[in-house]
Parts: C-alpha cells; sequence; structure tokens
C-alpha cells in the first residue's frame, strides 16, 4: 500500500548564487531520485492525475517505467501524447494540472509528475545516439505550411510529418520557438540545452524551419495556397501583442513591456556583454502584473542587478503565475507590493521614471470569471521609488493574418475564430494555441497544436 | 542567410547595400523597411529599403554609420558575404499607395529629405513620378560631401533643390527654409513627405503648419522585433500610443509628440556609446 517516502525534493541552485546568474533553477532529478520518487505513485485504476493533464499523459504508465528503471519505455508513453516533454515538464502548471489532481495531494504531497517527466525527456536527450527515432511514414506527397514556431506550430508540424506529409513552418523572428525562446527565461527553460533539442527533434521528422517571413507582409496565407500549392495551413502564431495601463507617464524612458525587456534578455541575449542589443534594468525595477511573465520579467531584472518587485492588484492567492515560481522569486528576493494598482508613472526633468504612484486595493466579491474585483481604496495613494517599470500586464494576438487573408474571422478579443479541432472559418484553414484562445499555457498550445494535425490529416484525405 | 551582392559608400559615412531577398524583394512598396541582423551576436537593426528589384530578387538599404551595429553591418561585411537575417517588408506603405489614379492627379508632393533620409525618399519619389504625379525633392546636407543620391534622385522628380548648411552647393540654408523661399515664390504644394533625422522632421512640420501643407514623416524610432510584439517603437500620435513599426512608420507629422519621440529614441544612448566603445578596441 501507501508507502511512506515523503516526495523526493529537487535539487536546486542556492538562491543567493542564481539571483546573479542565468543558469537553471533546478537540478532536476537524478536516476536514483527518480526512481524514488516514481516509487512513491499509487498506479490508480482510475488515474485523477491523467483527467488534470489537458493532453491526457498516460502517467501512470509512464511512471511505472521509471520505478522500474526502464526510462526508454517510459519516454515510449510520454511520447505518445506530447511532443515537448522536457519543456512541458519544465514549465507546466502542473498544481492545478496534473499533480493537482493527484490522490496523494489529498493527505500529503501528491507525486512530483512533471519533475518525472523532465527526468524522462532529459535522460533521452542525454544519451549518446538522442531518442529512438518515431516511425515516419513514407512522403504522401501533401504539403502543409504551419505559420509560427512556438508550441502550437511545432506540435502540429512533428505530427504532420510522422505521418507522411511535407510541412515547412514559417517563422516571423530569426530564430523558432515562440515564448519558449524570446519569453521564458534562460534559468528556467535552458535555450541550447533543453528547447533546441525538442526543435532539433522537429526538424530531424523533415520539418522544413523557415525563418525571417512574416505572414501577412513578407507573403500571405492566400499566396501560400494559390501560389505556393499548400493544401492546409495551421496557424499557430500566438499571442504577442503586449497591453499597456494606458496611464499617465508611460511613455517615459525607462518604462518598457515585459515582452520588450525579455525579448532583449531571451532573444538577444542582452545579458551576455558579447551581445550588441542593450538592456537597462536600472537600479530599482517596479514589475506590474502577477502572472509567469511578471515573474520572469522581475527575476530576470534581479539578475540583470535591480531590486525588484512586483506590484500586483490582486492577493497573494489570486497570483496566476505557477506557485513554483512565485516561490522561487521569494527565495531570491524578489518583493511583493500586493493589492496595490499603479496610476501613474513619474518622471524626472530628464523624462526618465523616477518613481510610481499607486493606490491600494481591496477584494470585492467574485465577479464572474470567479476571481474577486479589487476596487480602490480611496485616498491610499503611495509612490514607490523606482527608475524601471516593467508593465506585464497581458497580451493579445497580432491581428496582422486575420486582416490579411480573405474570409479569415477572428473576434473581438483579436483571436482567431476556430472550434476545438481548429477549423476556421475557411476550410483550408486551421488554427490553435494562444492565438485562438488568448494568452494561456504551453501544454493546451501544444494540445491544440496536435488536434489540428489530426483535423488537416483528415481534411486532406477527404478531399 | 542573405547574401550580400553589393557594396558600395556614397560618402565616408554612408554605405550602400544591395542584399539578395527574393521574398521581400517581390512584396516592397514604398514606406516600408527591413530589419538587419548581421550575425549572430548582431541587433535587429531597422533600415528603410531604398528599393527593390522583383526581377532580380534584390533589396538595397542605404546605412549611416552610427554606432556599433551600423559600423559591423558596413565595415565587417563585404559583397560575397551574407547577413545573418532579412526579415520585411515592415511596415505599412505610404499612403498614397493606396490612392486612385484620380485622386493621385490631384496632388503636388514635395519631399523633403535630410542627410541620410535622402535614400528613402527616392522609392516613394520614384513610384509617384512614375505614374505621372507632380514630385519636387529638396535635398539637404550639411555640405556637399554629404550630398548622396542626388542623380537617382533628379531621374524621379520634376525639380531637385539641393541644400547645404554652407553653401558649398546649392541653396545655402535647410531644406525647411528653402520650402518657404519657394513658398514665397509662388509655388503650391498638396501634401509634404519629410524623411530625415527627428529634429529635421520636426521642424519641417512646423513649417508645413504654417505654409498650410499636410506632411507625413517617416518615425525611425527604436525597434526590436518590428511585428507590433514588444513596444520598444510606441510613439504618441494625436494623444494616442501606436507601435511605429505596425501602425507606421508614416505618421501625420503634426500629430506627433516630437519631444517624446526624441528623448525615447535617447534611451539606451550610455549603453550605445560602451558599446560602442568596446567595437573600438
Ligand atoms: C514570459 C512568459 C512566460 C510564460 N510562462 C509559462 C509557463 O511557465 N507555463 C506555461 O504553460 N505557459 C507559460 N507561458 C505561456 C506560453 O508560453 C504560451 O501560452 C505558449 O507559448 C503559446 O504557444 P503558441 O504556439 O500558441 O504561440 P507562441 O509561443 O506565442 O508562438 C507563436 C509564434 O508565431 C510567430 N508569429 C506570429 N505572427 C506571425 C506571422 N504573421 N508570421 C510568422 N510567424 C508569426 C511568433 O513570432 C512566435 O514565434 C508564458 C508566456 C510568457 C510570455
Ligand atoms: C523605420 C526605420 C527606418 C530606418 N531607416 C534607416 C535607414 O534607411 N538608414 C539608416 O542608416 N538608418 C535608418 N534607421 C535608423 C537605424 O535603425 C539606426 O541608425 C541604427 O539602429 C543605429 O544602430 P547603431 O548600433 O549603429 O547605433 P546605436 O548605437 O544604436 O546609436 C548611436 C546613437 O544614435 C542614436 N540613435 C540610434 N538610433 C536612432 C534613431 N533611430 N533615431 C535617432 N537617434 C538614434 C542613439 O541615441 C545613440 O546615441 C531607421 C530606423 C527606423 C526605425
Ligand atoms: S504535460 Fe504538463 S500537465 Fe501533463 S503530465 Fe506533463 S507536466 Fe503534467
Ligand atoms: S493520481 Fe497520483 S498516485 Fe494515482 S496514478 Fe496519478 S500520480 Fe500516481
Ligand atoms: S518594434 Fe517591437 S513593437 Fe514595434
Amino acid at each position: 500500500m501507501v508507502n511512506k517516502i515523503p516526495r523526493v525534493p529537487v535539487r536546486e541552485q542556492d538562491p543567493k548564487v542564481r539571483a546573479h546568474n542565468f543558469e537553471e533553477v533546478s537540478y532536476g532529478y537524478n536516476r536514483e531520485e527518480a526512481m524514488l520518487e516514481a516509487s512513491r505513485c499509487l498506479n490508480c485504476k482510475k488515474p485523477l492525475c491523467v483527467t488534470g493533464c489537458p493532453v491526457n499523459i498516460q502517467i501512470p504508465d509512464f511512471i511505472s517505467h521509471v520505478a522500474e528503471g526502464d526510462f526508454d519505455a517510459a519516454a515510449a508513453v510520454i511520447a505518445k501524447d506530447s511532443s515537448l516533454p522536457a519543456v512541458c515538464g519544465r514549465v507546466c502548471p502542473q498544481e492545478t494540472q496534473c499533480e493537482g489532481k493527484c490522490i496523494l495531494g489529498i493527505k500529503g504531497e501528491p507525486v512530483a509528475i512533471g519533475k518525472l517527466e523532465r527526468f524522462v525527456a532529459d535522460y533521452q536527450y542525454s544519451k549518446k545516439e538522442s531518442a529512438t527515432m518515431p516511425e515516419i511514414a513514407p512522403p504522401n506527397g501533401h504539403k502543409v505550411a504551419v505559420i509560427g514556431s512556438g508550441p502550437a506550430g511545432l506540435a502540429c508540424a512533428s505530427d504532420l510529418a510522422k505521418w507522411g506529409y511535407k510541412v515547412h513552418v514559417f517563422e516571423a523572428l530569426h530564430k523558432a520557438g515562440g515564448v519558449l525562446v524570446y519569453g521564458i527565461p534562460e534559468f528556467r527553460l535552458p535555450k541550447d540545452k533543453v528547447l533546441q533539442k525538442e526543435i532539433d527533434e522537429v526538424t530531424k521528422l523533415g520539418v522544413t524551419i523557415e525563418t525571417d517571413v512574416i505572414i501577412g507582409r513578407t507573403t500571405d496565407l492566400d499566396f501560400l495556397i494559390d501560389k505556393e500549392g499548400y493544401e492546409a495551413v495551421f496557424v499557430g502564431t500566438g499571442a504577442g501583442l503586449p497591453r499597456f495601463m494606458n496611464i499617465p507617464g508611460e511613455n517615459l524612458n525607462g518604462v518598457f513591456s515585459a515582452n520588450e525587456f525579455l525579448t532583449r534578455n531571451n532573444l538577444m541575449k542582452a545579458f551576455d556583454p558579447e551581445y550588441m542589443t542593450p538592456i537597462r534594468a536600472g537600479k530599482k525595477a517596479c514589475i506590474v502584473g502577477g502572472g509567469n511573465v511578471a515573474m520572469d520579467a522581475a527575476r530576470t531584472a534581479l539578475r540583470l542587478g535591480a531590486d525588484s518587485t512586483i506590484v500586483y492588484r490582486r492577493s497573494e492567492e489570486e497570483l496566476p503565475a505557477r506557485k513554483e515560481e512565485v516561490h522561487h522569486a521569494k527565495e531570491e528576493g524578489i518583493h511583493f507590493e500586493l493589492l496595490t494598482n499603479p496610476v501613474e508613472i513619474l518622471g524626472d526633468e530628464n523624462g526618465c521614471v523616477k518613481g510610481m504612484k499607486c493606490i491600494r486595493m481591496r477584494l470585492c466579491e467574485p465577479d464572474e470569471s470567479g476571481r474577486c474585483r479589487p476596487v480602490e481604496i480611496p485616498g491610499s495613494e503611495f509612490v514607490i521609488d523606482c527608475d524601471t517599470v516593467i508593465m506585464s500586464i497581458g497580451t493579445s494576438p497580432n491581428p496582422l493574418i486575420a486582416t490579411t487573408t480573405r474570409g479569415l474571422e477572428s473576434n473581438k478579443r483579436g483571436c482567431i475564430v476556430a472550434d476545438e479541432h481548429g477549423a476556421t472559418t475557411r476550410e483550408e484553414i486551421f488554427a490553435g494555441g494562444d492565438a485562438v484562445t488568448g494568452a494561456a499555457t504551453v501544454i493546451l498550445a501544444m494540445g491544440a497544436g496536435r488536434k489540428a494535425a489530426k483535423a488537416i490529416d483528415e481534411y486532406i484525405k477527404s478531399k | 542567410m542573405f547574401e550580400i551582392l553589393e557594396k558600395t559608400m556614397l560618402n565616408p559615412t554612408i554605405a550602400k547595400i544591395v542584399i539578395k531577398a527574393p521574398r521581400i524583394a517581390k512584396a516592397a512598396l514604398p514606406g516600408q523597411f527591413l530589419i538587419i541582423r548581421a550575425d549572430e551576436k548582431g541587433e535587429r537593426i531597422p533600415l528603410t529599403i531604398s528599393d527593390s528589384d522583383p526581377v532580380k530578387s534584390t533589396v538595397t538599404v542605404v546605412i549611416q554609420l552610427i554606432g556599433a551595429s551600423s559600423h559591423t553591418m558596413v565595415e565587417k561585411f563585404e559583397a560575397g558575404d551574407s547577413y545573418a537575417n532579412v526579415v520585411g517588408p515592415l511596415g505599412n506603405p505610404s499612403d498614397f499607395v493606396h490612392m486612385s489614379p484620380e485622386e493621385l492627379k490631384k496632388h503636388r508632393y514635395v519631399f523633403i529629405a535630410g542627410g541620410l533620409g535622402t535614400a528613402p525618399v527616392y522609392p516613394q519619389a520614384k513610384w509617384l513620378y512614375e505614374r505621372g504625379v507632380a514630385v519636387d525633392v529638396i535635398i539637404g546636407a550639411r555640405m556637399k560631401e554629404l550630398l548622396i543620391y542626388t542623380e537617382e534622385l533628379g531621374s524621379v522628380c520634376d525639380n531637385l533643390y539641393l541644400c547645404t548648411d554652407d553653401g558649398s552647393v546649392g541653396f545655402k540654408g535647410v531644406g525647411t527654409a528653402k520650402l518657404e523661399a519657394l513658398a514665397a515664390e509662388g509655388k503650391t504644394y498638396t501634401r509634404c513627405v519629410a524623411i530625415g533625422p527627428m529634429i529635421m522632421m520636426k521642424f519641417a512640420t512646423l513649417t508645413c503648419q504654417k505654409l498650410n501643407i499636410p506632411i507625413m514623416v517617416s518615425m525611425n524610432s527604436l525597434m526590436v522585433d518590428g511585428t507590433g510584439m514588444c513596444g520598444a517603437c510606441r510613439v504618441s500620435v494625436g494623444g494616442q500610443t501606436k507601435f511605429s513599426c505596425v501602425d507606421g512608420p508614416e505618421f501625420d507629422g503634426a500629430l506627433i509628440d516630437w519631444n517624446e519621440a526624441m528623448r525615447r529614441s535617447r534611451q539606451y544612448q550610455p549603453e550605445e556609446a560602451a558599446s560602442m566603445e568596446r567595437y573600438g578596441k
């Protein structure tokens, strides 16, 4: 029955040390730790964990292989449902998904499903000849275009390639990966060691990734379909447009969107003086928002030498960021000003940020989304001294594709209209991920890409 | 990789570079720009497309040596080498691209080009001139040696006016003074387009407001991605925040908050100076 082993802790870099470098925070499990942790799983007949995973990875199956030390078999189980295990094992909000449902979590600590998934993926990549090559069907002569190389696009491309399609991915930036490469920092998701390996797996299947092509500018969907002979297209262009608060002082020097700040640091590697793109974190940075993006921006600013403070209008309970990231941020010395909302950014005589005027908030009855609505406490304004402000209050989809493609509908929020299989208002165009849902998660984007791959396969076969 | 087919120094600080980029060459329209990243460690640098040839699959940019990135792009690369990344065409084409032939015929355009801004004026003047629209061009530079693209522009406009601060050639004074002089002579224009340093575009706007000529300017804000993803390029236009890369780069000059725009373009000055110092070594 239930073994009494407590959840095996994962080794991590000392917070005082990691606050000054960009190396990965968590070292992950070694073989022994992974097998010990795997032995905690009860192998439930009706595994609740699986229902919590958006792509329904057969969790007890893979974990029992880990417990036996058969990591290749574990990898094969995961591969049936996920094409980005090394990424998802690291960045999924496990506490609300798989681990949140694990039966062991009721009385104690859930099985560390994410850490085990990561271990299996890393183990595969660490082997000399990399992961066993999946089976690829012979070429079926059909061409499909995938727009965007984030998790949605990569997942869609890799499934289609396995089924024999000739897949061409078009990416606007100079590097593939979407948010995984420009948004999520190195200390959470190492780019060369982990992400690039998962992308290499996709290109090994025969997928071509062409960077520096902006669909809607360099060429457009109608041209790809009418002139370049693509029979179907998957649009996985994400939700990359940053929102601002529209408060006074937002265009002062020293106010950045989290996207700008993180892109300079991650995609352009501004933290490394060898690279030419500049970045400015200042001495004291305020980061507005409470999601993963805000945590990433705050912890990046800290690593660049700034004292950083998260300013969030609700309370700790409501912080949308992963629990683990909030915990790591606190350990590293990030300050939190909760139930606080900015009303104005103050500038000096040169137009540079010198402070942020905020107001205290309190929570009222829950709104439609079930979250408590914050309201201002009159007269509670105060000023936080800072020289940098990073806005991390959300993003929305880029309208470029919707506005340059005939007959492709999008909704009021700018999201492309698509059903759960990715079918849009144009028969041969499919869409999924953040471009359809608005900013969400890696695993949901990956799942949407795979569902769309299936729908595209059915569409082309039925023609 | 994008091959450099030609590199010509137009003067000691300005280079003309022709690059092979088939998709962009096919799509480019006047007013649009590119982003080039020279090599793995490079910055993403926005540059206006100053010519494109869909048949030869080439685009041309004219680069002024300013800081470390522009120096790298010009000094470390020769014809036959390749830039790591070239992406575009970015931004919206100039508004006249969407005008009907009847509407175009009603206009008399005057371009004011300052320094490096001369090169981006070329594709616009050419586009209009080829469609029979009346086009005058005023080019301003500090001295004769710094004038570029005079022959090219001379062939795509009705009247070309050269201005130098020191009077070494043409009109002695700045381009806006020449425009006032032309107006005083009785010349009338229905549209002005000014491209050059921000301070010059600001004064061109003031002059045009005085002369009652609607003016468009091309905002050379700091940029990272050029696709609307970062907001580095934000500019206040008529009291609203716009992103130069996707909402522009051309805006009605009269609506721009110039002081803010100029201040924002100095955002990374200390970091850029340090980068140039490292480059010099
Ligand atoms: C800083 C940050 C931290 C995050 N942390 C987490 C986390 O811890 N856990 C988690 O699950 N999720 C996290 N997320 C959310 C997650 O990254 C996204 O939900 C996910 O990446 C969406 O995937 P996608 O494939 O739909 O789009 P994206 O990853 O956004 O990829 C879209 C790609 O399409 C390209 N593109 C856009 N327009 C065009 C065009 N016109 N032509 C060609 N290419 C185009 C873009 O350049 C981009 O590369 C985070 C997001 C951010 C920004
Ligand atoms: C849409 C657009 C089109 C452009 N077209 C051209 C073009 O055709 N040819 C060309 O040579 N340049 C053009 N530019 C400007 C060009 O991008 C910059 O000159 C270049 O980024 C400078 O990089 P650098 O590293 O060499 O200099 P940096 O080290 O970045 O800059 C050195 C100094 O110049 C100042 N500076 C930098 N960029 C600008 C700017 N955009 N405006 C005002 N001051 C600035 C900085 O404050 C700094 O002090 C364009 C810019 C935009 C946004
Ligand atoms: S993909 Fe994410 S939710 Fe699913 S099992 Fe793995 S870590 Fe859990
Ligand atoms: S719910 Fe927990 S204990 Fe049960 S199978 Fe899933 S991981 Fe194992
Ligand atoms: S350059 Fe990033 S949004 Fe314009």
